[in-house]
């Protein structure tokens, strides 16, 4: 089990971790049933073109969850993170065959001394575009 | 049907509790690759100071979107889902939801309002446990294209 990240050891703007994470078609059915969310967008190109979409897109929810669990490792306890919230700027169109590679970058946004908290931006990414605005976690320190 | 802005301001009654299950949060962490083991190995969640193994942090949005059907599901809210795009999701955990929870859920309507063309949905989500301790508010807003685009 890791420790906690001390907020003195933190700098404003520094990067704290970086992943990619792996989207397929089987994934997307696998957040379907873990969440409930059975939207066919996330599984079926025909419903999905029919509302005017590329083909079958990942759950915002899903791209959400992934890009968290990199701030809960790097928070050393899932449970540090007490605030997330993100904007869902542009879908990810996940192709079949294949998958899509979602980069995500975590970096502090702000650091709050009395609060014992710092914010982490985290820019989330596919093909180079941003997919997530105002993606914001706020952990709280050791 | 547009969306009926007459729902703003409502306030639903209490869910029934949801139950949180040790392998329902297994299938959900592995579904967003959550790989910490806080969230499934009951050993390592109660090292933290958990009394069991610990929800990923989206986890509230299963709770919550059960709540939120009372309304975006009522005929008469307007909310037709193949028009729906998710603009905007936040979390603010008071504690961590862990298994054995047993949540209650009660969804406010917080904001209806027009944003370029579009019905911009608000809802919210106060999720507290079986004592009535606040543990999650979940805030969702929706974006509702209008029927004739």
């Amino acid at each position: 089990m890791t420790t906690a990240p001390e907020g003195t050891a933190l700098a404003v703007g520094q990067e704290v971790a970086r992943r990619t994470v792996t989207v397929d078609r089987s994934r997307l059915v696998r957040y379907a049933g873990a969440s409930g969310d059975f939207n066919p967008i996330h599984w079926n190109d025909r419903f999905a073109q029919s509302v005017g979409l590329p083909g079958v897109i990942a759950h915002g929810m899903w791209t959400m969850g992934a890009a968290s669990s990199v701030v809960a490792d790097w928070a050393g306890d899932p449970g540090r993170v007490v605030d997330y919230q993100v904007r869902f700027t542009r879908p990810i169109a996940v192709p079949d065959p294949g998958a899509a590679d979602v980069e995500v970058v975590a970096t502090v946004g702000a650091l709050d001394a009395e609060a014992g908290t710092a914010r982490i931006d985290l820019t989330v990414s596919f093909e180079g575009a941003r997919v997530l605005g105002k993606a914001q976690a706020v952990v709280r320190l050791g | 049907m547009p969306v009926d802005k007459g729902f703003a301001g409502r306030v639903y009654p209490p869910t029934a509790p949801y139950e949180v299950g040790r392998e329902k949060l297994r299938e959900f962490a592995e579904a967003v690759g959550a790989s910490h083991p806080a969230h499934t190995d009951a050993d390592a969640a109660r090292s933290l100071g958990y009394p069991d193994v610990i929800a990923p942090p989206t986890f509230a949005v299963v709770v919550a979107q059960r709540a939120e059907q009372q309304y975006v599901a009522d005929p008469a809210a307007g909310i037709d889902f193949s028009r729906v795009v998710h603009a905007d999701e936040r979390f603010s955990h008071h504690r961590p939801i862990h298994a054995g929870d047993l949540l209650v859920s009660v969804l406010h309507v917080d904001a209806i309002s027009e944003r370029a063309g579009l019905a911009m949905v608000t809802t919210r989500v106060e999720i507290a446990d079986a004592e009535g301790a606040p543990v999650s508010t979940v805030v969702s807003t929706l974006a509702v294209r209008p029927e004739d685009s």
